[in-house]
């Protein structure tokens, strides 16, 4: 029997998944000898015809990074998913919708007029719009749809798992290379992290106060952040206890608060309005217009709550319906 | 899956004349998890309850939702009938298809159709249901009295006398609070002191309860059926335990100040007794006020004291006791005649508050029983009475009615006629209010035998002229100004709670209300009790209310305390929210908005910890905790998700 077959594919992504594989530095070599990565658009010149010519179900596992929002997207999803055993959703955008997920805050009309008709610097005097099709002397031209929303993986096709992050760590890479090889792993759908929160790992915890109150909301960007104080009592967004573990809470040992591209841990389906609600449990006033002025305060809030998982916020989930 | 069994009650005609009962099971029978669907015109009749009964045990259905009424009323009698079946109580729920649905409608169409998204929610919460057990407690079976006026006194003696002990804790060296000051008591005038002082003594003989007179709790912490309560005993100058009460430190004491007991009238010592039949009976220094405190010389009562009890110890001691209840006994103040600038503002000596005219009556009092007026000692000949001062006048003062000061101006303007024949009683009233056993026809007998004149009208203004008051004030009967140049005013000043009060509530963790007064549990059902487990309420710091009023409401929540104790072991609500250990990292926030300090987070070992005992399942950590950790039992975030999909989503 050869090695299994692996698969590595991206969809909407900024290629820090791909770059996250790298960073196995000589472990790639390890993966390399377990298994045969048979399909890998960033690396290796296979093409899609080369994918719909294998059985179904004949890569081991494929992991898929990258938002989805094309048709393109969604074919090669489905198409690497029937070819798959395991299908798993590696990093941020395909875990959450990451952060191209927060196009979903404009609508589609918004974007193409921002982005063709309206961006700064931007020479259109034509008026010039991408068409699915253009006929050109050679022949036709194919652009794939551009959908209405942005999704997660899972809402296309069905996953197996989850590495999430943004990117995932090598480590957790390993772990879960290996954990596929020697076929330890936890029941379908587990994101494949810890179940405790940022918190379990930061070691800014201990500098905690017995309770969190703050007065006021402060951004990084405008002010100095202590190097070993919990960020989140100094009046930081420190997304770090509506968080998933599993980082190590890297950000928060080069002094910026957490960002929460790990998702919500195990049972939280909406990862912002959690943390919407501690925060205001933790404003220290009972004075309406006090709290009032001080949410206020909060730049883009939607931004900063949902970064990495507005596509699979319950709004979204309540108003999207998938595009096909 | 779940077998759940779905109940809809017709409540006579309550909900089947507004949902349409037959179409609401049509639509539900076949919903994921019903295995059963059955109506009944009243599901909480004994029939009700015992069909469904029989189809738990013949279906052996593990889930019941009942389509009804609210669950404040009838979730009781269900899990009730549903544990004498078999099934755990906490699996049977309850859809209130009535207050919020059949009775705020008319439309049957969309009644009914709001009707089978309630229950299909329902449904949803039932499926993922737990069973659950009450969490078992044991009982400190002491109480402690907070104020020892008639009501704390009442309460104490019933609790000890059901064979429980008591500790009795007064902020004043002596119990007996204000009932001891009055003089007699309407509508059957005997003597206050008379029908207090004998309770009095028998909580001071009693073996099971501890006084703790000259003391004030300072701390409180723990739950219900296990307090532990920090109580400051202030410091009093001499040695009680040696003291015998014997009063030649009084006697000799060169320092006379104004009398609190006699408001100021009378005289005491610097080292005193308020009140001759103070219970215990026993002296405290004045330190404020003492000659040798202040200035290290005179200690004359050290040098007669027969038993060497004076040793001028100005040290506070602190003792810590566990009791299981805690009665809140604080009582009243009246408003102070200083904050009633158009009633002279307490600079006009003959006008005095009610109070002050109960100790002028009183035969213990500064005159001896003879009504003389402060400022020369005469015999008043023309006196008037000014009820409802402060009381229901919103726009100046306060809202509310003080109750008693109806009838006690009533009792005050019969006793001056008794004493002083050729004087004349003035009343000014705005309604009489005389609801009571016989309270009426003492208000008659005022009018009639005594010849009381009763004016229906406010004052405006008083003031001093030469040695008389002058009243003016309005008939609105009459529609006439009235003038009268009075010997004496006495001013039923509005009932207020005890100094002190928000500080102890705020220990107690009990509410108050927007004058201060304790909030009871349900003002109907259960008034005795406040909101917090083990906490219970008695006399005017709840209301103004009188003596009859305040004696069976201290019976009442002695009578809880009692109910308490004969519990073998507490039971606790199981609808609590734990920590889920596997995620909880230890970031607090759920203790931040803990109100009941349920929650302590461990920074070791990154867990928050949670006292179940403590947890009232409000929910609010399970709504500030961002982890998911945090979720109340049988009210998780998958239930309440699930449930808002059922109502709000296509299927619903």
């Amino acid at each position: 029997m050869g090695k299994p077959k692996v698969a590595f594919y991206w969809n909407a992504s900024c290629g820090g998944c791909e770059e996250a594989v790298v960073d196995l530095a000589e472990k790639i070599l390890d993966v390399v000898a377990a298994v045969d990565i048979i399909f890998w658009p960033v690396a290796m010149d296979f093409k899609k015809e080369d994918v719909e010519a294998m059985e179904d179900g004949s890569i081991a596992v494929c992991f898929m990074n990258g938002a989805v929002r094309t048709d393109e997207q969604v074919e090669m999803s489905e198409l690497l998913r029937k070819k798959s055993q395991l299908v798993v959703a590696f990093g941020s955008c395909a875990h959450m919708g990451g952060i191209p997920g927060l196009a979903n805050l404009s609508t589609r009309e918004e974007i193409m007029h921002l982005v063709y008709h309206n961006s700064p610097g931007l020479v259109n005097p034509d008026e010039v719009e991408p068409q699915l099709v253009s006929k050109v002397p050679e022949g036709e031209l194919t652009l794939p749809h551009f959908h209405e929303s942005v999704k997660a993986l899972d809402q296309v096709i069905d996953v197996d798992y989850y590495l999430p992050g943004c990117a995932p760590t090598p480590d957790m890479i390993m772990g879960a290379v290996t954990a596929i090889l020697e076929g330890k792993l936890p029941p379908k759908g587990e994101v494949l992290a810890p179940n405790k929160t940022v918190c379990e790992s930061c070691k800014r915890s201990e500098t905690k106060p017995e309770k969190i109150k703050i007065k006021a909301i402060k951004r990084p960007a405008l002010n100095e952040l202590p190097e070993d104080k919990c960020l989140l009592a100094e009046g930081f967004i420190c997304m770090g206890p509506a968080t998933r573990d599993g980082c190590g809470a890297r950000c928060m040992d080069v002094n910026m608060p957490c960002r929460g591209c790990f998702g919500p841990p195990k049972g939280v389906e909406d990862q912002g309005a959690k943390f919407l609600s501690a925060l205001c449990s933790i404003v220290d006033s009972e004075d309406p217009k006090e709290i009032e002025e001080l949410m206020e305060t909060v730049i883009d809030p939607a931004g900063l709550f949902y970064m990495f998982s507005l596509p699979t916020s319950m709004r979204n989930k309540f108003y999207d319906k998938i595009e096909r | 899956m779940k077998k759940i069994g779905v109940f809809l009650c017709h409540c006579g005609i309550n909900i089947s004349a507004t949902v349409d009962i037959e179409k609401a099971m049509e639509a539900l029978k076949d919903y994921p998890g019903v295995a059963h669907i059955e109506d009944y015109k009243y599901m909480c009749s004994d029939p009700g309850q015992q069909l469904i009964k029989k189809k738990i045990k013949d279906l052996g259905l593990d889930g019941v939702v009942v389509c009804a009424c609210s669950p404040t009323l009838h979730e009781n009698t269900f899990r009730l009938t549903v544990k004498a079946a078999g099934m755990n109580e906490y699996k049977m729920e309850m859809a209130n298809i009535r207050e919020q649905c059949s009775w705020v409608h008319k439309d049957k169409t969309v009644a009914t159709e709001k009707a089978i998204k309630i229950i299909k929610s329902v449904i949803e919460k039932a499926r993922l249901d737990e069973a659950l057990d009450p969490i078992e407690v044991d009982i400190t079976r002491k109480a402690m009295v907070i104020g020892a006026g008639v009501a704390g006194i009442q309460t104490a003696l019933n609790i000890a006398n059901s064979g429980y002990e008591v500790i009795l804790v007064e902020r004043e060296p002596s119990i007996g609070g204000k009932m001891a000051q009055l003089s007699e008591t309407f509508p059957t005038l005997d003597c206050s002191q008379c029908i207090l002082t004998p309770k009095m003594v028998e909580v001071s003989n009693h073996p099971k309860i501890k006084l703790m007179t000259y003391s004030e709790v300072v701390d409180v912490s723990g739950f219900v059926g296990n307090f532990k309560v920090k109580v400051k005993r202030k410091a009093t100058g001499l040695d009680w335990d040696v003291c015998n009460g014997c009063g030649l430190c009084t006697e000799k004491c060169p320092k006379k100040l104004p009398s609190e007991f006699d408001q100021g009238l009378g005289e005491r010592k610097a080292i005193y007794r308020p009140f001759p039949q103070a219970v215990p009976n026993r002296v405290v220094i004045d330190f404020e006020n003492c000659t040798y405190m202040q200035s290290g010389k005179c200690g004359i009562c050290q040098k007669v004291c027969p038993v060497k009890a004076i040793d001028f110890d100005k040290e506070d001691k602190f003792v810590e006791e566990e009791v299981g209840a805690i009665i809140c006994a604080t009582g009243f103040e009246t408003y102070s005649v200083k904050d009633i600038p158009e009633f002279g503002g307490g600079k006009l000596p003959d006008v005095v508050d009610g109070l002050t005219f109960e100790r002028i009556l009183s035969a213990s009092g500064p005159t001896g029983g003879e009504v003389r007026r402060p400022s020369d000692g005469k015999v008043p000949k023309d006196i008037v009475f000014l009820e409802c001062v402060c009381s229901r006048d919103p726009e100046h003062y306060l809202p509310y009615c003080s109750k008693v000061c109806c009838m006690y101006t009533v009792k005050h303007a019969m006793l001056y006629k008794h004493r002083v024949h050729d004087g004349q009683p003035y009343v000014f009233y705005m309604d009489m209010r005389t609801g009571g056993k016989g309270y009426e026809e003492f208000y008659q007998r005022a009018a009639e035998e005594d010849k009381v004149v009763f004016i229906r009208g406010k004052v405006s203004k008083l003031y001093q002229d030469d040695d008389k008051i002058v009243v003016c004030g309005v008939d609105t009967l009459s529609n006439e100004t009235i003038e009268i140049r009075a010997d004496m005013v006495v001013l039923a000043t509005a009932i207020v709670p005890s100094k002190g009060i928000r500080e102890l509530t705020k220990l107690l963790k009990i509410q108050i209300d927007q004058h201060g007064f304790l909030s009871e549990a349900h003002p109907k059902l259960r008034p005795v009790e406040s909101l917090t487990a083990g906490v219970y309420l008695a006399g005017c710091a709840q209301s103004p209310r009188d003596i009859p009023d305040t004696v069976s409401q201290a019976s009442g929540a002695a009578s809880m305390v009692c109910t308490l104790f004969a519990n073998e072991k507490l039971k606790h609500e199981p609808i609590i929210v734990g920590v889920n250990e596997d995620i909880c990292s230890g970031c607090g926030i759920c203790t931040v908005v803990c109100p009941y300090d349920a929650r302590k987070t461990n920074l070791e070992k990154k867990l928050v910890e949670v006292n179940e005992v403590l947890c009232e399942g409000c929910g609010a950590c399970a709504a500030a905790c961002p982890s998911g950790a945090a979720q109340q039992n049988n009210y998780t975030d998958n239930q309440i998700n699930a449930m808002i999909k059922a109502i709000l989503g296509k299927g619903g």
